[in-house]
């Protein structure tokens, strides 16, 4: 059952597209939650999904400014993925920021100082995964708003950040998949999360249930795929809409409340 | 009408007057400016291709796309970007807009792009140094394709958005209209994400641009609904939009044009709105059982009619039927009673109205008010 039923998300993102290798090649998935509901579910899902698929070529790099690798560990261990083994076959790259923050403040060191090092860190990983032919490279971010913190409270530091991530991405065909909180900046006039939603090719909203709390109901996303540049092959500009609901960080999506093509919209 | 600005673009400058400039700006609601770029660009590099523009060459700015993704675009649309006369040059602030990839390298260049786009595209380490950036872009222009005499060149840049976020609204509006007064500029064109910005750097790159365009959403959403997960994307999951235009002339009249738009897989495509109009108008009549419209006969018959009083003062006898059978009409008694023109019959298609009274219960028609005995 959960085979098929986690298919919803993997359908609505584009990732059972079977007659692509990596449906998500040079694009930039963003998911955004809020306080109430929690979309970290969706990283460690997606997370899942790149050690299990039948490509060896896939590796992950994890970029973790919010829990340790112990806690993903744990969860993917639920999921019935061994991060510790993967790591140790180098398809998982960790990077602890989370002490980064504290030790570089009593240095002189600037928000861009660390972003550029961390960028460094990145694409030595990614030149070494490309030596080692995984070439299809999952940057995650675990968030954007603990990294603006690294950076200073700079967002056009992230932004240049994540403009640097891009380009490695896009020329060798890899991915980054960010988690960022919406209610992080809603009293901001031009917030950073709107240059992300711009630079997004996929959006996923994760948020409580629109008409209000129910017992076998956590929340509901909403997943958009743009359609980029007018070079691509298929337009997807699909709004996907589900519920879900969580067992023990295992992700059930109950029903499909709209799925529809843009024709039947208007 | 994107082909007239498209055709501003191509013909280019006047001699002693500015450059034409276009502004394309969109929103988060209706993001397809990107889109519209492209097609500006790939209209304007196929007339240069013609040799029927003023422009011999095109130089790109590239900030949000990488030259690798410009080329395959220009070669899918038919543009020859592999021939030995090099109409365009890219100007590289994708790859390292920043001098990260420098610094972290230690300027060793580490690429494994094509040779093909190396060739035409110069990358740019510094894109907050605004002078080396203008200077860079004349001189890309005038060794690409500007020899002699007064060969110009078109500028294209494919995100203010970006500029202004490395550097102030200043310098890039210097940069934009140094662009325009340059004498080997003959058009240029940038995009910009409209509400990334504030409205007074908006309105300062319009009134640099002798023409605006605008990605607009088909129905003005509102985006301020934050708490609600899914209007706002209703609106986003549209393909469609509109595309509205604002022509500066030179001698001063100022042109509107609005169109729709709509993103397909082989681009954007342009419709005026008249010609959809016609066929919304067509179905919007609902369909119901009763007929809602007279045919032309019944209008015909209905304009025949001729309404009590109206033949009055026309040399005939006025008369008013008052229901009964009045003396006049005594010999006709035979006949039904009706408007007593009926007896003339001055025409077949005479229209008339008949009318029985029902009972003598019922009054006769009168000017006296039925209740003036009462004594109020």
């Amino acid at each position: 059952m959960s085979r098929m039923t986690s298919n919803l998300l993997d359908e609505a993102i584009g990732l059972d597209d079977s007659t692509s290798l990596s449906p998500l090649v040079g694009r930039l998935l963003l998911v955004e939650d809020c306080v109430e509901t929690s979309g970290a579910f969706v990283l460690h899902h997606l997370l899942k999904r790149a050690f299990s698929s039948p490509h060896s070529s896939n590796a992950v790099i994890f970029i973790a400014f919010s829990q340790s690798f112990v806690h993903y560990e744990r969860v993917l261990r639920k999921l019935g993925c061994n991060l510790a083994a993967q790591r140790d076959s180098h398809r998982f790259f960790f990077l602890d920021m989370l002490t980064v923050g504290c030790s570089d403040r009593s240095g002189k060191e600037t928000g861009e100082g660390v972003l550029v090092g961390l960028y460094c860190k990145i694409q030595r990983a990614v030149s070494a995964l490309i030596q080692e032919n995984k070439r299809h490279v999952t940057i995650v971010i675990d968030d954007i708003p603990l990294l603006e913190v690294a950076a200073n409270g700079s967002s056009n530091h992230v932004l240049d950040f994540l403009h640097y991530c891009h380009t490695l991405t896009s020329e060798i065909g890899g991915s980054i998949i960010a988690l960022s909180h919406e209610d992080v900046y809603l009293d901001i006039e031009r917030p950073l999360i709107l240059q992300m939603e711009y630079l997004a090719d996929v959006l996923i909203k994760v948020g409580p249930l629109a008409t209000g709390i129910a017992k076998d109901v956590h929340g509901q996303l909403t997943v958009l795929n743009k359609p980029v540049g007018g070079l691509e092959e298929n337009l997807r500009n699909r709004v996907h809409n589900f519920q879900f609901y969580i067992k023990e960080n295992v992700p059930f999506w109950l029903l499909t409340r709209r799925s529809c093509p843009t024709s039947s919209i208007y | 009408m994107a082909d007239s600005i498209c055709r501003a673009l191509r013909d280019g400058a006047l001699e002693g007057e500015l450059a034409p400039a276009l502004t394309l700006k969109d929103s988060i609601n209706s993001p397809f400016g990107f889109h519209a770029f492209a097609h500006v660009l790939m209209q304007l590099s196929s007339n240069i291709l013609a040799g029927k523009s003023q422009s011999r060459g095109l130089v790109l700015l590239a900030f949000s796309r990488s030259p690798a993704y410009y080329l395959e675009l220009l070669k899918k649309s038919g543009g020859n970007v592999g021939s030995s006369e090099k109409w365009i040059q890219i100007l590289d602030c994708y790859t390292d807009p920043l001098g990260w990839k420098e610094r972290f390298t230690g300027g060793e260049k580490i690429s494994n792009v094509h040779q093909e786009v190396s060739n035409l595209s110069h990358l740019c380490t510094n894109v907050r140094d605004m002078d080396n950036l203008f200077s860079s872009i004349i001189t890309l222009g005038k060794a690409g394709f500007v020899g002699e005499g007064t060969v110009r060149f078109c500028v294209a840049i494919d995100s203010v958005t970006d500029m202004l976020r490395h550097s102030s609204t200043s310098a890039v509006a210097g940069l934009l209209s140094n662009f325009r007064s340059n004498d080997k500029v003959s058009s240029t064109f940038w995009l910009v994400h409209e509400d990334l910005h504030e409205e007074k750097v908006i309105a300062a790159l319009e009134y640099m641009s002798s023409m605006v365009a605008t990605v607009e959403p088909l129905t003005p959403s509102p985006y301020v609904c934050e708490s609600s997960l899914n209007t706002p994307y209703l609106e986003h999951s549209s393909t469609k939009g509109r595309f509205h235009v604002r022509i500066k002339r030179r001698n001063g009249r100022v042109r509107v044009i609005c169109e729709n738009f709509k993103v397909e897989q082989s681009g954007i495509k342009f419709t005026s709105i008249s010609s959809e109009d016609a066929v919304v108008n067509q179905g919007l009549v609902p369909k119901v059982q009763f007929n809602l419209q007279l045919s032309e006969k019944e209008q015909i018959d209905r304009a025949r009619v001729v309404l009590p009083f109206e033949h009055q003062g026309n040399g005939k006898p006025i008369q008013i039927y008052d229901g009964r059978r009045s003396l006049t009409d005594s010999k006709d008694d035979d006949k039904p009673l009706s408007t007593s023109e009926k007896s003339k019959d001055e025409g077949a298609g005479k229209g008339e109205i008949i009318y029985f009274r029902d009972s003598e219960d019922e009054m006769p028609d009168s000017d006296e008010d039925p209740d003036d005995d009462l004594d109020i």
